[in-house]
């Protein structure tokens, strides 16, 4: 168990590796120049070339490279251009913000998403599954922006009960919550009628019947313990198009995360935080796969002797 | 008086084919402590028949359509009663003891749970009750078992598992369907003995569900033989080996090999199982069967004495004397 720990953030480094090379490579294909950007249009070529050479963009793009990685392994993730301030405590000031909106979408989904789920499972082919169903299609086809406009057109500048951007109380909360949450709920709805649909007509299940159990038993013990192996596996993969997710949402909401900061970042070419906030993401990433591989085994029993 | 008694039990699966009568007119009595085999082929409505005694056939596409099932003089197909039955009275064992077993819990929970949510036993009571029935059901080690997951089990312990469960609650009746199938021959034969052996400690009664007329030659006291759907012949052990009076049976007989005697080839019966959604008129074993003639294309035979037998023996056949001449 240890071992197989070890061996997997071992090679999650490489994962991490490959994370930084692609958006330092993409970063820099992108049309626009930092130092043109800091300096305004009005900054003449001198200007400009003085600032790159002390931002070190007038360097090659491999010694560029070779300088950030090295940096990064010594655990220093660069200067902002535009913040003067460490990038990598630049984003850890943002990331309880983003923890918040995403646990609290996560907790929204598993408690709506599971129960209508089961409910669909169980009365499959019913007019109460189709709702559900066209509930959950619905769900997974709304774009994030979309909806956090239309949620705060009606909740904030129609009904005026909540606020439509912002932080602070648990009113802000609501509404990006619900924008972050929806598609998640809805593949989480999919995902737990199928699941469980595939476990019903198990042999264990006719047992657990035969055993005299009470249909809530069956359901909720036998069959959904055995329909979870999958879904979590599914729950940990989509949490990464969560926190991808929250980019859009916190813009929408101007929710003060790391996903604005990211945006913002991107808009000035701040290369250093953008950097370190797709470090972080990756990182947060990596360790809930982790997370999610070590449940599974939790999960099946099966898995886990295999493994030791 | 019957502890169980089935009567004009009809059974319908909706397929993609259409609507099957899995069982068709099914009738039958078992009595109190009394072991009964259930035969039959695949499709014979044999599995289907248990399951409606369980009131567990597969919904939405099984529905029990027609007939009566009494248990202890309770309307077994009145609502709920059959669910607050249900491994308390009637308990059952199934083919494949892997697949019938949670691959996710520990076999001592599977079993303590019986106790636990019938029972409301506490999690140390429940584990010592699953303890003493692994000893019981001839399991090895069974303390330190308890905490193992189905897996590790071998097929035969498994389906110890399977009976231990099912004999928790001390039920009065037993419904073991195909329990030896999925095993070993060397394991079907302990398994079966376990069964004969625990079913004359507790004095339950013991249906007994197999295609394998070998199985049960030497635990059941009265067969019943399933086709299509519907019961064919029916009477004590012996008789039936003996004196087959449906053609079906005594084709079954036919193609069980011998190990004693001159080796002769093996007759199948001609012929393929019977297709659900189109069966002949009148007999159903029509088809297959060198007696056959007008009348059985006609008229549906229904269960009766045979001529010269004793009242317990009955089959379902137009030309029973023809049957009985030939065999044996």
């Amino acid at each position: 168990m240890g071992a197989y720990v070890v061996r997997r953030l071992f090679f999650s480094l490489f994962v991490l590796w490959g994370a930084v090379t692609i958006i330092f490579v993409v970063l820099r294909l992108v049309p626009g120049d930092p130092a043109y950007i800091m300096l305004g249009p009005d900054a003449d070529q001198a200007q400009v070339a003085a600032l790159r050479a002390q931002l070190g963009l007038d360097q090659s793009l491999i010694q560029q490279y070779a300088t950030y990685l090295a940096n990064v392994v010594h655990l220093d993730f660069g200067e902002s251009f535009r913040l003067n301030a460490d990038s990598m405590s630049l984003v850890l000031q943002r990331v309880p913000a983003t923890i918040q909106l995403a646990t609290t979408a996560l907790l929204l989904s598993l408690l709506i998403g599971l129960p209508l789920g089961v409910i669909a499972a169980l009365r499959a082919h019913s007019w109460v599954d189709r709702a559900i169903s066209v509930f959950s299609l619905m769900g997974q086809s709304t774009p994030s922006f979309w909806l956090g406009i239309v949620l705060i057109l009606v909740f904030a500048r129609g009904l005026k009960v909540l606020p439509s951007a912002g932080s602070g109380s648990w009113a802000h909360l609501v509404l990006p919550t619900i924008t972050l949450a929806l598609p998640f709920l809805a593949i989480l709805v999919r995902l737990t009628r199928s699941g469980l649909l595939e476990v019903v007509h198990e042999g264990y299940v006719q047992t657990a019947r035969a055993k005299g159990l009470s249909e809530a038993i069956v359901v909720l013990v036998h069959a959904m313990r055995n329909a979870l192996i999958p879904i979590v596996t599914v729950v940990g993969l989509q949490f990464g198009a969560l926190l991808g997710g929250t980019v859009i949402v916190e813009t929408v909401f101007a929710w003060p995360g790391v996903g604005r900061l990211l945006i913002d970042s991107i808009g000035r070419r701040d290369y250093g935080v953008v950097q370190a906030s797709i470090l972080l993401v990756a990182t947060i990433f990596v360790l809930i796969n982790l997370l999610v591989d070590l449940l599974y085994g939790f999960l099946d029993p099966r898995v886990r002797l295999a493994g030791d | 008086m019957a502890l169980l008694s089935v009567r004009d039990l009809r059974v319908e699966f909706a397929t993609s084919g259409g609507v099957v009568t899995a069982v068709d007119g099914a009738s039958f009595e078992v009595g109190a402590g009394e072991t009964v085999a259930l035969l039959g082929e695949s499709g014979s409505g044999k599995s289907v028949t248990a399951q409606a005694v369980m009131g567990i056939v597969p919904k939405p596409a099984g529905r029990v359509c027609g007939g009566s099932i009494t248990y202890d003089d309770r309307d077994l197909l009145a609502p709920g009663v059959a669910k607050g039955l249900r491994g308390r009275e009637i308990a059952m064992v199934f083919q494949d003891p892997l697949s019938s077993l949670n691959p996710v819990f520990r076999v001592g929970a599977q079993i303590g749970e019986m106790f636990r949510r019938h029972r409301g036993a506490s999690r140390r009571e429940a584990r010592a009750a699953a303890l003493d029935l692994m000893k019981r059901v001839g399991i090895p080690a069974a303390s330190k078992r308890l905490d193992d997951y189905p897996h590790q089990f071998s097929g035969g312990m498994r389906q110890r598992v399977m009976i231990a469960m099912a004999l928790a609650l001390s039920p009065r009746l037993l419904i073991a369907d195909e329990p030896t199938t999925a095993l070993d021959v060397t394991v079907q034969a302990q398994i079966m003995d376990l069964l004969a052996r625990l079913q004359a400690e507790e004095g339950m009664s013991l249906v007994l569900i197999t295609h394998d007329l070998g199985v049960v030659a030497g635990v059941a006291d009265r067969v019943i033989l399933m086709y299509a759907g519907r019961v064919v012949e029916t009477g004590p052990l012996r008789e039936v080996y003996e004196h087959s009076g449906h053609p079906y049976t005594s084709g079954l007989m036919a193609s069980i090999p011998e190990l004693e005697g001159p080796r002769e080839r093996l007759v199948p019966i001609q012929g393929s199982p019977p297709d659900l959604l189109a069966l002949p008129s009148g007999c159903s074993f029509r088809p297959r069967c060198r007696y056959a003639d007008e009348q059985c294309a006609e008229v549906e035979p229904v269960l009766r004495q045979l001529p010269d037998r004793p009242s317990t023996h009955q089959a379902a056949c137009h030309h029973p004397e023809g049957v009985l001449t030939d065999v044996h």
